[in-house]
């Protein structure tokens, strides 16, 4: 389940950004957003570090209970066509926050989302793509073949 | 989100550097109860809502921390939003349930039995009453004592409900449990805690 | 008073730099990095996540360094640092089942939808130090082969369509979970309670007790279900922006157990079981959960309770490595006035026990 541009309605557009955006280092964003003309915005909610408490499920599929916490940073901006845009994130990169905030209100500009997409969401979804196939290709190779051995004459 | 249109209002410009800064001014002020202390200027916040509240919110309240609004407060849009966006505080209906009550109308303070007074084995777990009032510098002086005082201080404000003090004595019979309160006006605040008392008023 | 109480900062002012010295060591030796840390000491690392209760790789390298390698000490640093962050709210519920699996194994089926992946394990490795690891290592790229895009169901899914295996508790809408940090722990505690001492607790505590359930104190006949590691996607429901916002993914690992089974005049026996989750790749400290937390069912399930894995107050009460090393530890600290107070009873109740005896001895003497 990654980011897909085929998500129809604005918000699995969004989700689906996010999602690509989560898991790309915030040096690599930057650098592709430094490719963009970015419109004037304000900083609605500087970055901050916090936690979520991590909930999984008694017996995976049960009633939840808390597992622990995780870091987080969160931002939120506002260009000034009024589009908000938000960014939440594992981790403690407030930098990183802001500017999937920035790609949040971005993509629901009409001005901007295709730019967005094109230019930083889909070649990060590409990479994350890769980096998933290759520890797939590698968890693979570790899978067992069982076979049964063929003892005495056929 | 559809509630976050242009109306809504940034937070602390500097949000850890004036939290704490609130901090250390809201717990000075519970530890010398009476005086008149200031937060800084500068925080964004509703128009119908005082500085010294907003940033008594942006310091103190949390997910974790229910908030009842009085009737101005929360039939005001612009004030719930605010709150969840900046401090995601849940806002309740039930001011028992409640840990920071925000009053804008003191003047209508329902029963300050109607709030958390706390319980024997958690008596912090009471609910902190801001209320917002016409002035902390003019108005009839009174005279406070209890700890945190050294003999009485004196305290010139404009304070509703006119019998807030009289209220307040409930905290007597209830302690260790009990209302803390902090009146703010503008910029200025003034702490009240539970061991608070009235030694004189009038003057 | 005064003057002890000065020499007190001073020493350890001066303990503290000798610390710091000793924690950088040999300065001829290159320093560590966090990186290094987290890259080449990585489980380590998610133990400190796990039982510190906080998933962040980096902050765990630093505890890690800071504490000179002793993990009691950086779960200790990490549970500190936590307790300065603010709280923005609770996470989705993780969805193991859509994990993307590293490793992923069980002891009761060959033959299992997605197969078994060994993953990266220290199972079939002979034990033998390798001293080629002392030098400079550069291992071949891992093998590759052509992934299955085919899911992986849990094993108790499989058993559950048969009703073979008892179901998992179900959520009962608008309930409370259960959250140690916020609320005292009383007793009986719920199982998301206990679940949750039981990720934080310390993988020695609990291995041990699990070990004591598998050697008859409170045997529950386990088989490895399943074990799985891998990455799974973390999602919270931010209200002000109205959905479920991705935050990324963390690693965690999943044991379940499949227990003896149990069944009445009205329910056809089945399987129960027992659930262990951590964070990073702690598959000790998951075997080791699940078969505690199968253990602590004892009440619930109708069995005797006889052991002290069973025992949930004395469980759930030690199994905090911050909590037990701070009360251990703290007999350390300065206990110069009970001591004398000790020492001043003792006297005197020697001076009675002399004088009690040298009486006959002056009496024999006397005659």
């Amino acid at each position: 389940m990654d980011g897909n541009m085929s998500g129809n309605t604005l918000q699995e557009r969004r989700q689906g950004a996010m999602q690509v955006l989560s898991h790309a280092p915030a040096a690599d964003i930057a650098l592709r957003m430094a490719e963009l003309p970015l419109p004037p915005y304000q900083q609605l909610r500087a970055p901050e570090n916090g936690l979520v408490m991590v909930r999984g499920r008694i017996g995976g599929d049960g009633a939840p209970f808390n597992l622990g916490e995780a870091t987080v940073s969160r931002a939120a901006i506002r260009l000034h066509s009024g589009e908000v845009g938000f960014g939440y994130v594992l981790g403690r990169d407030g930098e990183k926050a802001r500017l999937i905030a920035l790609c949040d209100a971005l993509i629901q500009s009409p001005d901007h989302a295709s730019a967005i997409e094109v230019k930083v969401v889909a070649p990060l979804r590409a990479e994350m793509r890769a980096a998933r196939d290759q520890a797939a290709a590698q968890a693979a190779a570790t899978r067992v073949d069982f076979y049964t051995m063929v003892r005495g004459e056929g | 989100m559809q509630s976050l249109d242009r109306a809504l209002q940034p937070g602390f410009a500097d949000k850890v550097l004036s939290a704490q800064a609130t901090f250390r001014t809201v717990m000075e002020a519970m530890a010398r109860p009476g005086q008149v202390m200031q937060v800084e200027d500068g925080v964004g916040r509703p128009p119908s809502m005082m500085a010294g509240v907003a940033a008594i919110a942006l310091t103190l309240f949390d997910q974790e921390t229910p908030i009842w609004l009085d009737a101005p407060l929360s039939g005001a849009p612009d004030i719930g939003a605010w709150l969840k966006f900046h401090t995601g505080a849940p806002i309740v209906a039930d001011p028992a349930l409640a840990s920071f009550a925000l009053v804008a109308a003191p003047e209508q303070l329902p029963d300050l039995r109607s709030f958390a007074l706390g319980s024997a084995d958690y008596p912090d777990r009471s609910t902190t009453l801001v209320l917002q009032v016409a002035s902390l510098s003019v108005g009839p002086m009174c005279q406070l004592r209890g700890p945190g005082i050294d003999g009485t201080v004196s305290l010139c404000a404009s304070i509703a409900p006119a019998d807030l003090f009289a209220r307040l004595s409930i905290n007597e019979a209830l302690f260790p449990r009990g209302i803390d309160v902090i009146l703010v006006d503008g910029r200025s605040l003034v702490a009240m805690p539970r061991t608070t008392r009235l030694a004189a008023a009038g003057g | 008073m005064y003057v002890a109480v000065k020499g007190g900062e001073r020493a350890i002012e001066n303990a503290h730099r000798l610390l710091a010295h000793e924690r950088r060591g040999d300065r001829n030796v290159p320093e560590l990095s966090l990186a290094q840390i987290s890259e080449q000491l990585g489980l380590a690392v998610d133990r400190v996540m796990s039982e510190g209760s906080l998933y962040d790789r980096e902050l765990a390298a630093l505890a890690i360094k800071q504490a000179r390698g002793d993990l009691i000490e950086a779960i200790f640093l990490v549970r500190a640092f936590r307790a300065t962050l603010p709280r923005f709210g609770a996470t989705e519920p993780v969805d193991t089942g859509a994990m993307r699996v590293q490793r992923r194994v069980s002891s009761t089926f060959k033959d299992i939808p997605g197969g078994q992946v060994l993953g990266p394990t220290f199972d079939y490795t002979h034990r033998l130090l390798d001293p080629q690891l002392a030098m400079a290592s550069d291992p071949d790229a891992p093998a590759l082969a052509e992934a299955s895009h085919a899911p992986t169901p849990r094993v108790t899914d499989i058993l559950g369509q048969d009703g073979l295996i008892e179901p998992s508790p179900q959520t009962v809408e608008g309930a409370p979970v259960g959250d140690l940090t916020r609320d005292p722990l009383g007793f009986p505690a719920g199982r998301d309670l206990r679940l949750q001492n039981l990720a934080r607790g310390d993988e020695g505590f609990l291995l041990a007790l699990g070990y004591s359930t598998q050697r008859g104190y409170g045997r529950n006949h386990p088989f490895a279900g399943e074990i799985r590691f891998g990455e799974v996607e973390v999602e919270f429901f931010a209200e002000e922006i109205g959905f479920a916002v991705p935050l990324g993914s963390i690693e965690l690992t999943e044991c379940q157990m499949v227990n003896q089974f149990k069944g009445s005049a009205t329910e056809p026996p089945c399987f129960t079981r027992g659930y262990g989750l951590a964070f990073g790749q702690s598959e000790r400290k998951t075997m080791s959960m699940a078969l505690v937390d199968r253990a602590l069912r004892a009440r619930e399930l109708g069995e005797d309770l006889v052991a002290p894995a069973q025992d949930e107050e004395f469980v759930l009460s030690h199994s905090d490595n911050v909590q037990a090393t701070g009360f251990v530890e703290h007999l350390k600290l300065p206990h110069y006035v009970d001591f004398q107070s000790e020492l001043g009873l003792l006297r005197k109740l020697r001076r009675e026990f002399a004088e009690a005896n040298a009486e006959p001895a002056l009496k024999e003497a006397a005659e």
